[in-house]
C-alpha cells in the first residue's frame, strides 16, 4: 500500500528532522537539550501517528510522552543539577567507538531485515476504523485484553507507590527546633557569628543591585551583606566605586537644576 | 511512498536510542535513551496495525506506553536515590560492587 502524497511530503520533512533530533540526543552534551531533543521526537512521532490513522495513540502520546513523561525528566534534571555535564574520561578503553559500531550494526541490521523482508498487502485501517479510532480500540482492549488492562492497573498503582515509597527520606537526626536553633545561635555567638540576619545589600539612588555592600554606621562597606554565591564568584562591586559614580551624578543633577551655578559664580568671584 | 518507510525510520530511531544507551554516561540521558527505543517500537506498532488492517497493534502501543510511564516513575526515583546517595548522576561512578 502506498500512502498519499501529503503523508509522503509529511513523512519526508518530518523523517529527517527526527532522525536529527534523535541524534541531538546521542550528542547534546547538556541534558536539558537531548530533554528538548528527546520532546520534539516524540512530538513528531504523536503527529506521525496521527497520520498513521492512530488519532488517538497521538493523543495519547502527547498527554503521556511529552506531557508526563518528558515534564517528569525535566523536573529531575532540575532535581540533579541542569548544568550536570557528561564526563568525558573513558572507563573501559574504547568503548566508545564499540558501542558506536554497535549502534550502527543493529542500524544496519534492522535496516536489512525490513528491506529484505516480503510484507503482505496493507489492508489499511478505513475498514477496522469505520466506527472512529477510540471505539475500535475501546473494543479490543475492553474485550480480548481486559486481564491485561486489570494487570497494568495494578503495575500503575505499585508504581505509584514505589515513586514514593523509593523517594522518601528517612530522617537521620531528631527534628532540629526553633529552640533549639536559638541555643546554637547564641552558644556560636562567641566564634564571631551574629543573632541577627546579616545586613541586606546596598541599595543606593544609581543601582538597585545585589552585588554592591551596604554601607556601615561608620561609613565602611560591609562586605558580609553581598551573597555569599557573589562573593566566592568574585562579582561583587566595591562600593566606592558606586558612590563616587553617584556623587557625580548628583552633581550633574544639580547643575542642570540651576542649583550649583550660583555656587560656582560665587567661587569665581571669591 | 510505502507504509514500510515508517518501519525503517522506526529501526533508524531504536538503533539511535540503543546507541545512545551505550555510550552516554548520564544515567538521565541513557534513561531518555531507552525512552526513545520504547516509542520507535510504537511507531513500528502502529505501522503493523495499519498494514495489517487490525487495531491490536495499536493497543499493544498504548500497554507499551502504560508500562514506560509506570517505569519512568521507578527509575527516576532509583536515579534520585542514588544522587542523593553519592550527589552524582553519572553511570560509572555506581560502582560499590567492583572489587
Amino acid at each position: 500500500m502506498t500512502a498519499s502524497g501529503a503523508e509522503a511530503a509529511l513523512f519526508w520533512v518530518l523523517a529527517p528532522l527526527m532522525v536529527l533530533a534523535a541524534l541531538g540526543l546521542l550528542f547534546a552534551r547538556k541534558a536539558v537539550h537531548a530533554a528538548i531533543c528527546v520532546m520534539f521526537v516524540m512530538v513528531d512521532l504523536a503527529i506521525l501517528y496521527v497520520a498513521q490513522e492512530a488519532a488517538f495513540l497521538g493523543v495519547v502520546q502527547v498527554v503521556v510522552y511529552t506531557g508526563a513523561v518528558m515534564m517528569l525528566f525535566l523536573f529531575v534534571l532540575m532535581l540533579v543539577g541542569i548544568d550536570a555535564a557528561d564526563s568525558l574520561t573513558e572507563t573501559i578503553r574504547g568503548q566508545r567507538w564499540v558501542g558506536l559500531l554497535l549502534g550502527v550494526g543493529l542500524a544496519v541490521v534492522l535496516l536489512g531485515v525490513i528491506s529484505r523482508a516480503a510484507f503482505p498487502p496493507a489492508v489499511g485501517l478505513a475498514e477496522a476504523n469505520a466506527v472512529t479510532n477510540p471505539v475500535a480500540l475501546a473494543r479490543v482492549l475492553l474485550a480480548d485484553y481486559v486481564l491485561a488492562m486489570e494487570v497494568v492497573g495494578v503495575l500503575l498503582v505499585t508504581a505509584a507507590l514505589a515513586g514514593l515509597v523509593l523517594t522518601h527520606k528517612r530522617r537521620l537526626a531528631a527534628r532540629q527546633t526553633q529552640r533549639a536553633l536559638a541555643a546554637a545561635k547564641v552558644a556560636a555567638l562567641p566564634t564571631g557569628r551574629t543573632l541577627t540576619p546579616l545586613p541586606a545589600p546596598g541599595v543606593y539612588a544609581q543601582n538597585n543591585a545585589m552585588d554592591t555592600p551596604a554601607l556601615g554606621p561608620d561609613g565602611r562597606p560591609l562586605e558580609h551583606s553581598v551573597p555569599r554565591v557573589l562573593r566566592i564568584r568574585g562579582q561583587e562591586r566595591s562600593a566606592t566605586a558606586v558612590l563616587a559614580a553617584e556623587e557625580t551624578l548628583v552633581g550633574k543633577e544639580l547643575a542642570e537644576a540651576g542649583l550649583l551655578t550660583e555656587a560656582t559664580e560665587d567661587e569665581e568671584a571669591r | 511512498m510505502e507504509i514500510t518507510n515508517y518501519l525503517g525510520l522506526a529501526a533508524i530511531l531504536f538503533a539511535i536510542g540503543a546507541t545512545t544507551v551505550l555510550l552516554r554516561r548520564n544515567a538521565i540521558v541513557v534513561f531518555m535513551g531507552v525512552e526513545l527505543m520504547l516509542n520507535a517500537t510504537n511507531l513500528a506498532f502502529v505501522t503493523f496495525a495499519r498494514m495489517h488492517g487490525d487495531v491490536t497493534g495499536q493497543v499493544l502501543a498504548f500497554f507499551v506506553m502504560v508500562v514506560a510511564a509506570a517505569e519512568v516513575v521507578v527509575g527516576l526515583a532509583i536515579i534520585i536515590m542514588i544522587f542523593r546517595a553519592r550527589r552524582s548522576a553519572s553511570v560509572d561512578d555506581v560502582n560499590l560492587l567492583q572489587s
